[in-house]
């Protein structure tokens, strides 16, 4: 029989946010790609919330957008509202989260992969990898036979191998939205030795919105100013008519339902067998487990401008659609819904990250990488920002360039990748604020000024681009400078100034930092009393501000990075056997041979490595300072 | 470094009825097994760990004494190696001839504190253990001896475990309320925690203030003698070495012409320092015999500015009286059994000091010295209390850090930020205290540790 053959660079398995990063990345960077999905229609697909971003989720996108990825600009085209969540907290906090229009999003997305140049899109299922003797990746096999040749091969299949879904007792065997699942890919990588996880997840109903009473819910705004989620997006451009969601609660009726029927849970009732995430809960695992909470929050958001259906944040679950009808109905403004789409679990196959490095390359496979669900992790964001990574290093290998790892005093994706491949996850891993240590330093709104520099070396971001971000940096430079000499009189004007804002007068003249400062004012504030201030855009605005008002916490943070920059410079080789090093415990062993971590820093964190093995490994490698030079 | 076994005296020098002369390593009970008859006349391969054999050693056929053999197998041992002590009848010649036949046997003299870094390399003990061995090692008086065994025994881990339990489980619940919020209310949750952290910075705080009587308690008082000729500093020195000569050492001082002796004054070290140039010197060379003693008087915690009560105050004294003026000064009113020029009064009216009068010669005084000395160094009385002192550089380093760090967490709160911003210096807390129970790994600590333990070459 007589099958295609084709030729390419890199092959990307999956055409979702991870596979879509991927692939432009690779394309970008001048390598023939070819992106393969079962559904050029599900192209950059959001199968659950219809929003990007929200907290922490906000900082992957700008640092997506910050290394040259599209997932910033493309929800800044499709966005239809958006909102600065947790202003009432600290700047490291804030986070973007925009709703989008998932149709256009995806559209958008589709648009921006068949106009670019070097990448071809391919509908076709995977069902094999190929490798060499010597365990390179040489291509990949598609259902049909079809053999397309390659140097490397990203796998990104999200939640697609072996899926199934689950609602009550039905269970059907498909990839989310009822789109075709992928059932060989799993025996082609068990058959190389990879191991897989078995994890769950699942989304809420979609209620059509003709048979929502809203005047029952809190109507939520998006910002009057919006800004975008692209550092290249012109804020003006934004500035439009948005769309409204709705806050609403259940009840103890609707908790009363659930707890009655939580045997024909497919979860509770133990049909499935996969792990759930903790951080996103099923409205059946916040019942059992907030026992004490009276009602729990419920956002309906739309899922787009040219459908009515409605999403019903907070209340994704796998109970049956009777129960799941009378449950919904309980919540006010609820009461009459007509479900669209039945809220499911998902079930699918995805493999052990440790089997990584934290170039997202395959320990075993070279020349493989991977991102996404497909590695364990959740949600939009993480996938988009993995897929970058491995698209990046992909290009990378074949450059013959060393691998782009950011560090956890880098980026969050450095936090995401590195807990990856370091620790042990039995659960889709999702981003959170509490998982970055140094977060004071790695926020959204600086992602530009932390970053651009090495998208720039990568290649994706454009050298004028590169020149913008060099010049913002000097701009907030220089204002800090010229702020710190100035000192503010304890004159008439002055007081007013303080007064309108309550803070307490001045005695003798006061430097305009310690102003600056003080709890109550702000860069902003204070212009009145600064006559020679330069005009400057609200961004370096913004950078000055936050640099000034925090710096003591700011340089604190910069030494506890110092600090873990020491660890993460005494360098682990990946051949290194552990063995041979005396007073390392017996699982200390074990764990470091398989992680293979690249650094003392990675070592310390590997879930099973205890400080007294570090502080042997350190003694060992101070003992045998030629072996690790 | 588990390729040798090694071998040293573990009680010490002093003429003590037994002692223990210690082997660790695989080869600890064959090389023990050369030179140890035992009266069963088994091998002591042959006999289970955690086994007390009696019997003789000898060098070829000479019987060298009677002993005890301790035989503990690892890793159920200190070091988690082979360890065989040989309790002997002490005094200095056999422990070192019993010693020797080891080191000629295949052992390798032990490195101080070797035995302690084997225990700490094969994860035997942590890190605040380590420490506090060294320090056992290094103490040289009754107390700091004491004081090192506590913080063995755990009693200082326990107070920066509570300390960091409650940190952890503050932050936990911070990250938890940014993460989700809706289930998570921090409204009047820093008025809470403020309150929660004031008796943990108490504690830190009463540690911090404890390293100045632990390192006088391990290191003694620098202390310097001055006084111009002839006023009795000679005979006063005399009088304090003779008051418990048993434990004096002479040590030949760094400086030369200075002389340090080291005094255990009732528990508590003095390491007097004596100018010797002024006693030998008085007509000639004055004035290089004052230079020197300001020299000593910048570098001591105490002085003991001796005075003739017999002969009046001149321009030598008053120039002592300046230098000493921003020191803790006792002055000891020397000769008062003869008529008295120099009273209490005029000397209280130049200084700010506490006068003692003294007789070299009978003895006078003495006791009140020695209480005025705890008092003035010792916050509370040692002997009776249960107080636990840091009496490491480091692990003081560290509290400094974790309180200045929790200090700013209550300046946060006072300021008003946002709960995520307490978490940055509660974080760092966490982590110094962490340094010092060992649950924490720093590079810097790492090469502390190498300094205190020799390792590297």
């Amino acid at each position: 029989m007589k099958h295609i053959h084709e030729a390419y660079d890199i092959c990307v398995v999956g055409a979702g946010h991870a596979g879509c990063e991927a692939a432009l990345a690779c394309a970008r960077l001048g390598f023939n790609t070819v992106l393969f999905t079962i559904s050029v229609d599900s192209i950059a697909l959001m199968p659950c919330n219809p929003n990007i971003g929200g907290s922490s989720k906000g900082h992957l996108v700008r640092e997506i957008d910050a290394l040259g990825g599209e997932m910033g600009k493309n929800i800044d085209k499709t966005f239809i509202q958006s909102k600065m969540l947790n202003k009432s907290k600290g700047p490291a906090v804030h986070s973007l989260r925009a709703q989008a229009d998932k149709l256009r999003y995806s559209t958008e997305m589709r648009r921006t992969l068949e106009n670019t140049d070097n990448l071809t899109i391919r509908q076709a299922e995977v069902a094999e990898i190929v490798t060499d003797d010597d365990n390179n990746i040489i291509g990949v096999k598609t259902l049909s036979g079809a053999y397309y040749e390659c140097k490397a091969a990203v796998l990104c299949t999200g939640t697609y191998l072996n899926a199934r879904c689950l609602t009550g007792e039905m269970v059907v065997y498909t990839g989310p939205n009822g789109l075709q699942a992928a059932n060989h890919l799993t025996d082609s990588l068990k058959a190389h030795n990879v191991e897989i996880f078995r994890f769950k997840t699942g989304t809420p109903a979609r209620i059509d919105g003709r048979t929502i009473d809203y005047s029952k819910m809190e109507p939520q705004y998006g910002d009057e100013r919006v800004v975008p989620f692209s550092f290249t997006t012109d804020p003006e451009s934004v500035q439009k008519e948005q769309e409204l969601c709705y806050l609403t609660y259940t009840n103890e009726k609707t908790h009363e339902i659930i707890r009655a029927n939580l045997d024909r849970s497919p979860l509770y009732a133990g049909v499935i067998e996969g792990t759930g995430p903790r951080y996103c809960p099923s409205i059946e695992d916040k019942v059992v487990r907030f026992a004490d909470k009276e009602r729990h929050q419920i956002f309906i958001e739309p899922e787009g401008l040219d459908t009515n259906e409605m999403y019903v944040g907070g209340m994704s679950s796998s109970l049956p659609e009777d129960v799941q009808i009378d449950m919904y109905r309980t919540v006010p403004g609820l009461e009459n819904a007509k479900i669209v789409k039945n809220a499911y679990a998902i079930e699918y196959d995805c493999i052990n990250p440790n089997q990584l490095y934290s170039s997202l390359e395959f320990k075993n496979i070279h020349g493989l990488f991977s991102g996404g669900q497909f590695i364990g992790s959740s949600g939009y964001e993480e996938a988009g920002a993995q897929g970058l990574i491995a698209g990046i290093n992909a290009a990378r290998k074949l450059q013959g360039k060393e691998p782009l790892i950011l560090k956890r005093s880098d980026a969050y994706i450095g936090v995401l990748i590195d807990d990856l491949v370091t620790k042990e996850n039995h659960e889709p891993y999702r981003m959170m604020t509490s998982r970055a240590e140094y977060r004071l330093l790695l926020r959204q709104d600086n992602a530009d000024l932390r970053l651009s520099e090495i998208g720039h070396e990568v290649g994706l971001i454009s050298d004028e681009r590169y020149e913008y971000v060099l010049n913002k940096k000097k701009l907030i430079a220089d204002e800090i400078e010229r702020l710190s000499t100035i000192v503010i009189g304890a004159n008439k004007k002055a007081q007013e100034v303080l007064s309108k804002y309550d803070s307490t007068p001045l005695n003798t003249g006061t430097k305009m930092i310690e102003l600056i400062r003080r709890p109550e004012l702000n860069y902003d504030a204070l212009a009145p009393l600064d006559p020679e201030r330069p005009d400057l855009s609200d961004d370096v605005r913004e950078q000055v501000n936050i640099n000034i008002k925090y710096s003591g916490y700011i340089d604190r943070q910069f030494k506890q990075v110092e600090q873990f920059k020491k660890l993460e410079g005494k360098k682990l080789p990946v051949d290194f056997s552990y063995d041979k090093v005396y007073g390392l415990r017996k699982e200390a062993v074990q764990k470091l041979n398989n992680i293979k971590p690249l650094s003392i820093g990675q070592a310390s964190r590997i879930s099973g490595v205890s400080p007294a093995d570090i502080s042997v490994l350190l003694v060992y490698m101070e003992q045998n300072r030629n072996e690790f030079k | 470094m588990s390729d040798s076994t090694i071998a040293a005296i573990a009680t010490g020098t002093n003429n003590n009825g037994i002692s223990i002369i210690r082997l660790s390593g695989d080869e600890s009970i064959s090389i023990c097994d050369k030179i140890f008859k035992s009266v069963k006349n088994k091998k002591l391969t042959e006999f289970k760990s955690h086994t007390v054999h009696y019997g003789y050693i000898y060098d070829d056929d000479e019987k060298i004494d009677e002993v005890l053999v301790v035989l503990m197998k690892g890793p159920n041992s200190y070091t988690k190696e082979d360890v065989v002590e040989i309790n002997c009848h002490g005094g200095f010649v056999v422990s070192y001839k019993i010693l020797d036949l080891l080191i000629k046997m295949g052992a390798r003299p032990a490195e101080p504190g070797e035995f302690t870094k084997r225990a700490f390399l094969n994860g035997r003990i942590d890190l605040s253990e380590a420490e506090s061995v060294i320090d056992v090692i290094n103490s040289q008086n009754d107390f700091a001896l004491k004081n090192s065994m506590k913080q063995l025994s755990g009693y200082l881990f326990n107070i920066f475990d509570s300390i960091r339990k409650f940190l952890i489980h503050e932050l936990a619940f911070i990250e938890s309320a940014l993460d989700d919020p809706e289930h998570f209310s921090t409204e009047g949750y820093p008025i809470k925690l403020r309150e929660e952290l004031i008796p943990h910075i108490g504690k830190i705080d009463k540690l911090i203030k404890s390293f100045n009587d632990g390192i006088i308690l391990k290191e003694g008082i620098d202390t310097a003698i001055v006084g111009k000729p002839n006023a009795g500093k000679s005979s006063l020195l005399n009088l304090f070495v003779g008051y418990d000569r048993a434990i004096v050492t002479e040590i030949a001082g760094t400086t030369r012409d200075v002389l340090e002796e080291h005094i255990n004054f009732d528990g508590l070290q003095l390491n007097i320092t004596d100018t010797a140039g002024i006693r030998d010197t008085e007509d000639t060379i004055e004035k290089i015999g004052v230079n020197k003693s300001l020299e000593c008087i910048e570098n001591s915690n105490l002085i003991l500015y001796v005075i003739d009560s017999s002969v009046p105050l001149d321009q030598n004294d008053e120039d002592i009286i300046k230098a000493v003026t921003d020191k803790k000064v006792i002055v000891l009113l020397n000769k008062s059994d003869l008529s008295q020029v120099v009273s209490e009064d005029d000397i209280k009216e130049r200084l700010d000091c506490n006068v003692i009068p003294v007789s070299a010669k009978f003895n006078d005084g003495m006791e009140e010295l020695k209480k005025l000395i705890r008092e003035m160094f010792l916050s509370g009385d040692i002997k009776s209390n249960d107080e636990v002192f840091i009496t490491n550089a480091r692990q003081k380093d560290a509290l400094v850090m974790a309180y200045d760090s929790l200090k700013n967490v209550i300046a946060s709160i006072d300021d008003g930020m946002p709960e995520d911003f307490f978490s940055i210096d509660m974080m760092n807390a966490y982590d110094k205290l962490g340094l010092i129970t060992g649950e924490s790994v720093e590079d810097d600590l790492m090469e502390e540790i190498f300094k205190s333990f020799c390792v590297g070459k």
